[in-house]
């Protein structure tokens, strides 16, 4: 039984509860500054980092703009070399594909590479409604999973666990679902690591079927990359009989040349690391060495819903290098259950409504879960800017909701303001009504704002009650 | 190893070059006119005082277009973009035929050039594309337009307080203007510039964020508060009023002995008073 994040609360109240975990705040703060100085080492040494961000958003946006042709293409390379490919709409047909593998090899469990995308559309929760385990052999997604847990991270998912509750986990779950842990387990992170590893080397040695996500697929020639920092990548890879990768659409990359700006930009953005330990890469099916059979699932999912989309479509440039995460002040102190998904933070909050549209609450709220700063957009190498797809959203809610019977409060303050703001006539009036406080505050509730904050004391005149008076003179202040 | 190289894209055409002040003044004297932004209209009356001191000891006298209201960022910014065109519409009215036009904010200059084309479009009206086409170009803070326009760093200002400096996030990233604020404040005679630990992190204002997600903001701004309590400085400055309302209620409401002021009012002070 693993927790889901069907049903969580619109992000003010789900922050609310986040920002009172004294430990979360903790974690969070240490291990998003630890991040963010690695980071900020590692590309500072790339004088050319800024041409590095505008190449990669380019091989992204060429590749957007041909999405259709990149993908045929993809197919063509990947059945050349032996894959089985299928294409899903959604969530149900991927999960369905994979599920219809498993039962034609008779297969009770799969090993896992860390994926996002099968994160997305719930495959471990698919896969056990049909009675298949499905083992997370990344060490922080074995933690989440150990822990009946939710991811609040794209990179690193056990962000918001420190060492003695990852200990506590090892120690009681470790049994239940294989070796258990060793006895006098200790929270050093080597020790915890090494338990790890024990534990999952008899699933790695035993699992006949293994499923993975990709960083990126080379149309070219039909090979899938995996970008990984354990090993636990390799190991599925080449061990099982089967393999089966959920990758987005938009993953897609035409030529193994284009990938070399994308992999320079990874790893610095994501780890803070120069390279990453591991890069896998397999074009289909080799005779006699690793899985013989391959199948790769082309995920859509609402992605063509955000392709179309031409200002939020450049959220699909998105490598989930999760730079964004680290750097964003909102995310620091809410941690990622807030935002209610597996793409937490800066990228989810446009990613979210972008892939699934509006109306839903909850998702409604994401766009609005940001201070506008623009630390995401400085951060992403891919340039995608986070800002301006914020603003964009939030029109788009708005204007969902402009044919509501009973408007919002705050959408009256706004039609009011635009109409004070129509003619300085009318702001002058406005003024003199509410005395001299700007419409718009007043009406969201100043209990808000003084619950914490103390208001300045309110000036006796307006400038332009001042100017007009004294006529720009400065011999008597407003 | 054969890698996509993309030329980087040509910096924004500004209406006025640096030191073109001068050719301008031998054609006529230079237009400028204030924006004081609807926050200090309403709330902060003193810094467009000051941003009109200033000016006006620099040789630059100001006109004060009385059409103007607001430059339409908390309508934009919450995602109205209809509401925002009546803001947009008596900017432009106000500001049309202006050589240049100051604001003391960031923020509002940001979205003056940032978000008014958007707006625009949205209205459908070509005009106004046009007429923002011209306005917007012109439009600079307040520290871009001392040190960019008239070229100058010392303003002849006097302030005897220590004070430490927030960059705030739109002149920071949208507007880039760097150190310019910096420069400005170490000209100043008396004042002693303290470093702002974390100084680039946001305040937790963010407009309406203040407001729908008040919580989180208020976790930002007490961590803003605290960094600048830790530097021993009298005074906050910053280029924003609505930042500076946020961080500066929280530093009032912790009784904490500092105050806030605006970088306008900073250089506007001299041995005579403000």
């Amino acid at each position: 039984m693993s927790a889901t994040f069907v049903g969580m609360p619109p992000f003010p109240e789900a922050a609310r509860g986040a920002l009172a975990d004294t430990q979360l705040r903790h974690n969070l703060a240490h291990a998003t500054a630890t991040i963010r100085e690695k980071r900020a080492r590692v590309v500072a040494e790339v004088d050319e980092w800024e041409e590095l961000r505008l190449a990669g958003a380019a091989v992204k946006d060429r590749v957007l703009r041909d999405l259709d042709e990149q993908l045929v293409r993809l197919e063509e390379s990947l059945v050349a070399r032996g894959a089985t490919v299928h294409w899903a709409r959604d969530a149900a047909e991927a999960n369905r594909v994979v599920v219809d593998v498993a039962r034609r090899h008779g297969v009770d469990e799969v090993v896992k590479v860390k994926s996002m995308v099968t994160q997305e559309i719930g495959l471990n929760d698919a896969l056990a409604a049909e009675g298949i385990a499905a083992w997370e052999t990344d060490l922080a997604e074995l933690i989440v999973q150990l822990g009946e847990d939710l991811p609040s991270h794209i990179l690193v998912p056990a962000i918001h666990r420190n060492r003695a509750e990852i200990r506590e986990i090892f120690r009681r779950r470790m049994g239940q679902v294989g070796r258990p842990a060793p006895d006098g387990l200790t929270d050093d992170p080597a020790v915890l690591a090494a338990a790890a590893r024990q534990h999952l080397r008899e699933k790695f040695l035993r699992a006949r079927m293994a499923v993975s996500g990709a960083n990126f697929a080379v149309a070219d020639t039909g090979t899938l990359v995996v970008v990984e920092s354990e090993g636990n990548g390799r190991m599925c890879l080449t061990l099982p009989e089967v393999l089966v990768s959920v990758v987005g659409i938009e993953k897609v990359v035409p030529t193994w040349a284009e990938l070399d700006p994308l992999l320079r930009l990874l790893p610095r953005s994501s780890t803070g690391e120069r390279m990453n330990p591991y890069t896998s890469t397999w074009s289909g099916v080799t005779p006699g060495d690793g899985p013989q059979e391959v199948h790769v699932v082309l995920l859509d999912n609402g992605r063509t819903r955000a392709l179309a989309d031409d200002i939020g479509r450049q959220a699909l440039r998105c490598i989930r290098c999760s730079a964004c995460l680290n750097v964003c002040p909102v995310y620091e102190r809410v941690g990622g259950h807030a935002y209610g998904s597996v793409y937490p933070g800066p990228i989810g909050a446009i990613l979210n409504p972008l892939l699934k549209g509006t109306g839903d609450p909850q998702t409604d709220s994401l766009p609005y879960a940001s201070s506008l700063c623009g630390a995401c957009f400085e951060a992403c190498p891919v340039r995608i800017d986070i800002p301006e797809v914020l603003v964009h959203l939030r029109s788009k809610v708005v204007d969902a909701h402009r044919h509501d019977r009973v408007p919002k409060p705050e959408a009256v303050a706004m039609r009011s303001a635009a109409w004070a703001f129509g003619r300085q006539r009318r702001l002058r009036l406005a003024e003199r009504f509410t005395g001299l406080g700007v419409g718009i505050g007043r009406r969201i509730g100043v209990a808000r704002w003084t619950s914490a904050r103390d208001l300045p004391v309110a000036p006796r005149e307006s400038f332009r009650a001042w100017w007009r008076r004294t006529d720009g003179r400065l011999d008597e202040a407003p | 190893m054969h890698t996509v190289m993309i030329r980087r894209p040509p910096p924004p055409r500004t209406a006025i070059r640096p030191g073109a002040v001068a050719r301008v003044g031998r054609m006529r004297p230079m237009r400028v006119a204030l924006m004081v932004t609807c926050v200090n209209d309403a709330m902060f009356p003193g810094t467009g005082a000051a941003v009109v001191r200033l000016l006006r000891r620099l040789g630059v006298e100001v006109d004060f277009p009385e059409a103007q209201t607001c430059c339409g960022q908390p309508m934009v910014n919450t995602g109205y973009l209809d509401e925002a065109v009546p803001a947009v519409r008596s900017f432009v009215d106000a500001f049309a035929g202006y050589d240049a036009v100051v604001t003391p904010s960031g923020s509002c200059a940001g979205s003056v050039r940032h978000q008014h084309g958007l707006v625009a479009r949205r209205s459908g009206d070509r005009a106004l594309e046009r007429a923002v086409g011209e306005t917007s170009p012109r439009t600079y803070e307040l520290s871009e337009f001392l040190v960019d326009v008239l070229g100058v760093t010392d303003v002849g200002a006097y302030f005897p307080h220590t004070v430490t400096y927030h960059p705030t996030c739109h002149s920071l990233r949208m507007l880039r203007v760097g150190d310019r604020p910096r420069r400005l404040l170490e000209a100043v005679r008396g004042l002693r510039l303290v470093d702002l630990p974390h100084a680039e992190e946001c305040c937790g204002f963010g407009g309406t964020f203040a407001m729908k997600n008040a919580e989180t903001s208020v976790a930002m701004g007490s961590d803003k508060a605290r960094h600048v309590r830790g530097t021993g400085a009298e005074v906050l400055v910053a280029g924003d009023n609505s930042c500076l309302m946020h961080v500066g209620g929280l530093l009032s409401r912790g009784r904490s002995g500092v105050r806030v002021m605006h970088l306008a009012e900073v250089l506007a002070s001299t041995e005579e008073g403000r």
